[in-house]
């Protein structure tokens, strides 16, 4: 609790937020390192509909994303019963699970896009060069691939994390807004303001903005030290 | 009769005839999400019966509130409650004597699993429902009822963890509806509408109105619409029979 302006305000929503943003960055960077890799070697014309299929969740309202989420996996329906194939016990919606899941489908596209460019602007010659020296995959990926991307990894890592972070659509529709579980800062504010709690809503929304504010900051700073000069 | 008296007798009766035609007026009002289907009703008979146009923009009352604050250009305000609609005479923003109570909301437990009608009690106490919906207690004079109602009953210690809170009472009843909740507190206005996707399915068990404070839904003109003539017919449209029928058989109580 904080005490502030004469009223308490409840952080817990903060910490909450962080951690569903950094599981989710994590997960994405993980993930989407490898899609964006594949797409970034795509001749082919199919590479056209699956940068469409990630760029989706930037088009598409939240809470339509929030309310297919619902239905989709819902305790009753195919995914959760699948995964009852291998002994899992609770529920997908309204919990911090569900929102990490729909979290990283949010913020696909705010992961892979910056990776894929990243990717695709590395040249062959550097890794045609390097197979030719017996360089593995694994090796050549890690040496030479990574930290010619770099700029793209931490900018794709930094917007993920802040988009998460302003997540509302996605985490009204399946969350529950159940305290220290599911309520994030986002929804928070939301609430206060709906029972006229102006202070508490003014607090958070000034911390939310501030934030915001300086993670901007810290990627367009990458940017401009980071700058690569490829070639 | 010399023609000058003539033209003004016949322009006379021309602008009677006309009046009804130059007086009807449109009115924009603010309601409450729970409401919208009951008084989208209402408002097609009053447009019927009087030839006012009336505009209706739907929402939770706070975030109703806040645009009002700001200047929203409503005519009149239907809240969920009446702590909202009575704030704006606070704010001087709302006609003291127009307030009324235009309608009051019945919870009910509804259940697409468990049988409510039977044994409400027994179920909220026993049965191992993973998830109880209910609208947010902060935000919802639902949601606060019902919490109300299970603290009353020695219920709520046993559920709260398993509480789902829903932004709104309609959001809550998307929770039952598509079955992430096998239980849970709605509108007697959500289940007993023909056109609900739960009409006919599952049970649900009516709160005694004795067992929680009645969820009083206030409604009055805004400075704005004062002098608006479609906004004065539209709240005493509210008060006669027709409307009350029409209120009434959507699931809420009129006095």
């Amino acid at each position: 609790m904080l005490k502030i302006f004469d009223t308490d305000i409840d952080l817990a929503p903060i910490w909450l937020t962080l951690e569903v943003a950094t599981l989710t960055t994590l997960i994405l960077l993980i993930l989407g390192t490898p899609l964006a890799w594949w797409m970034a070697q795509m001749r082919s014309s199919n590479k056209v509909l699956l940068e469409a299929l990630v760029a989706l969740p930037l088009v598409l309202p939240p809470t339509v994303l929030g309310f297919y989420l619902l239905i989709v996996l819902n305790p009753t329906g195919p995914v959760t019963e699948f995964l009852r194939w291998f002994g899992f016990e609770g529920q997908l919606t309204f919990s911090k699970t569900g929102l990490v899941i729909g979290s990283v489908f949010y913020s696909l596209p705010f992961a892979v896009q910056p990776l894929m460019h990243a990717f695709e602007a590395i040249p062959h010659r550097l890794l045609d060069a390097a197979a030719t020296l017996r360089a593995s995959f694994i090796d050549r990926f890690r040496t030479i691939v990574l930290p010619l991307s770099r700029r793209g990894v931490l900018v794709a890592a930094t917007l993920t994390f802040a988009h998460t972070v302003g997540e509302f659509g996605v985490v009204l529709m399946v969350g529950g807004n159940i305290p220290g579980e599911t309520r994030m800062v986002s929804i928070d504010i939301f609430d206060h303001v709906e029972s006229l709690e102006y202070t508490k809503a003014h607090v958070l929304s000034a911390v939310m903005l501030v934030f915001s504010l300086m993670v901007l900051m810290l990627v367009y700073g990458i940017n401009r030290r980071f700058g690569v000069k490829v070639g | 009769m010399k023609i000058k008296n003539r033209v003004r007798f016949w322009s006379g009766v021309v602008c009677v005839l006309f009046s009804s035609l130059v007086s009807a007026e449109s009115t924009t009002i603010a309601v409450a999400a729970n409401f919208t289907k009951t008084i989208e009703v209402v408002g097609k008979a009053f447009e019927a019966e009087t030839g006012h146009q009336v505009k209706f923009s739907f929402g939770p009352t706070g975030k109703l509130y806040a645009q009002i604050k700001n200047g929203a250009p409503f005519d009149a305000f239907f809240g969920a409650d009446e702590r909202r609609p009575k704030k704006t005479i606070e704010d001087g923003l709302g006609v003291k004597q127009s307030y009324f109570v235009y309608a009051q909301g019945q919870i009910v437990l509804y259940s697409s699993k468990y049988r409510v009608d039977r044994q409400p009690i027994e179920v909220l106490r026993s049965a191992d429902f993973r998830h109880l919906a209910i609208a947010n207690p902060k935000t919802a004079p639902y949601g606060e009822r019902a919490v109300a109602f299970l603290k009353k009953k020695g219920l709520y210690e046993g559920v709260k963890s398993r509480i789902v809170n829903g932004e709104s009472i309609a959001h809550a009843f998307q929770y039952v509806v598509t079955h992430n909740a096998p239980i849970g507190f709605v509108a007697l206005s959500q289940v007993v509408d023909p056109a609900s996707p739960v009409y006919g399915k599952g049970a649900y068990w009516v709160v005694p109105a004795s067992d929680y404070a009645p969820i009083n839904q206030g409604a009055l003109i805004l400075k704005r619409g004062e002098s608006n003539v479609a906004t004065r017919a539209f709240i005493d449209f509210m008060k006669t029979p027709k409307a009350i029928a029409i209120i009434k058989r959507y699931g809420y109580h009129v006095h």
